[in-house]
């Protein structure tokens, strides 16, 4: 599984980051998670409004800090 | 029931007597922050639920190839319900200008996204009543049409950094939410932002209620009453460096009022301090080039200026 946590460094970015390190860590799960935050590679995702998650080259959220159990339900 | 409960803990629970000066404040105190704070939760969280349904996506799709004046009127709109912190600032520049939105309603969209703002409305509705609140939202709107076309005229495309222009955004689909996703999303929203400015709010109540029965009424209306031509432009002068969100000039505006300075030109501040900063233009600058920052610059502080000078006339 590839993650990429996008946001170029809002309070909500780290925290989403946080988030999905933890959720990983509950699941027991490995996967690689990169922090982007060059724009143009954000914008790459067709997303405008950070933080936003990308789970094997899908978005999940953007624009918001989506709940515990939603991050869950996106890496399991 | 709030005059109830402000009743209960001034005279009950403190056991202070009616009619004092002191008690008098106090409940006017504890009554006015229950009353504002109970109004902000219920509409930021009202307004964050409406937020829920206009993802900076769809507003861009609505936005695009729309034409002038009815997209800057739309810009203007969209500004205030689309929700976006401003370190997304950059990629919805980008974002718009790369989907075909026309550089001045982008413009129209950025001057009016901080400056018409849902807590600046309570703020203003609850300690000046709903005329002020309304003529701020009124003039938040034209400033930001006005702005947007002008600039849109100035045809200043080939002053945006080239880069803009070459990135491709993929269409993605726009994610329905459902009920609970949107409630969640506004109870989040509520409590970040009242944790943000209750501080403000409270201080805002706790200033004008001690200017209103102890400063000098008539201090600052030599310098800055509506007799003053220049009072307009140097608040305006003085406003562009500050920078504050529009819950914390809140409390400033509210001293200033009190003090006499004239509607016009504590309006006017405010319009300097929240729709141009110093942070936002050096966030900006890494899409816009110099000339285009200075002639953003340049028009918004005219416009706000001429909105300073015809609210101290009329009102």
């Amino acid at each position: 599984m590839e993650i990429k946590v996008l946001g170029a460094g809002c309070a909500k970015c780290n925290q989403l980051e946080t988030l999905v390190k933890q959720t990983l860590q509950e699941l027991g799960k490995e996967a690689t998670v990169e922090k982007v935050t060059d724009f143009p590679a954000i914008m790459s995702f067709g997303v405008m409004a950070t933080p936003a998650l990308v789970v094997d080259g899908k978005v999940k959220v953007s624009g918001r800090l989506p709940s515990a159990a939603e991050v869950k339900g996106f890496l399991s | 029931m709030l005059e109830w409960f402000a009743d209960l803990v001034v005279y009950r629970w403190i056991g202070l007597t009616k009619g004092e000066h002191l008690t008098e404040a106090l409940h006017f105190f504890i009554y006015d922050v229950l009353k504002i704070l109970l109004l902000l939760t219920v509409i930021i969280y009202a307004v964050s639920i409406v937020r829920s349904f206009f993802p900076p996506e769809r507003t861009k799709k609505l936005l695009s190839h729309k034409r002038e004046f009815v997209g800057n009127i739309a810009a203007a709109l969209l500004g205030v319900v689309t929700p976006f912190c401003s370190c997304s600032a950059v990629p919805m520049f980008i974002g718009f200008v790369e989907s075909g939105v026309p550089l001045g309603v982008t413009f129209s969209f950025l001057i009016s996204s901080p400056m018409v703002n849902e807590v600046a409305l309570v703020l203003l509705f609850g300690l000046f009543g709903w005329k002020i609140a309304g003529i701020y939202m009124a003039t938040g709107l034209t400033v930001a049409v006005v702005g947007g076309m002008l600039i849109g005229r100035a045809k200043m495309e080939d002053q945006v950094a080239e880069y803009v222009y070459q990135i491709k955004m993929p269409e993605v689909e726009i994610a329905s939410l459902t009920w609970r996703q949107r409630h969640d999303y506004g109870v989040q929203y509520t409590r970040d932002i009242l944790k943000k400015i209750w501080i403000y709010v409270i201080a805002a109540i706790a200033i004008g209620g001690l200017i209103h029965g102890y400063a000098p009424a008539d201090f600052l209306v030599r310098y800055a009453g509506p007799d003053n031509l220049f009072a307009v432009p140097l608040a305006v002068l003085i406003g562009i460096p500050l920078y504050s969100n529009a819950a914390g000039i809140i409390p400033i505006v509210h001293v200033l009022m009190e003090k006499g300075v004239a509607f016009g030109t504590v309006l006017a501040f405010m319009m300097a301090v929240t729709a141009l900063s110093l942070p936002e233009m050096i966030i900006l600058k890494q899409v816009l080039k110099p000339k285009l920052i200075g002639l953003f610059v340049g028009i918004m502080a005219l416009t706000i200026t001429f909105v300073g000078y015809l609210f101290n006339a009329i009102l």
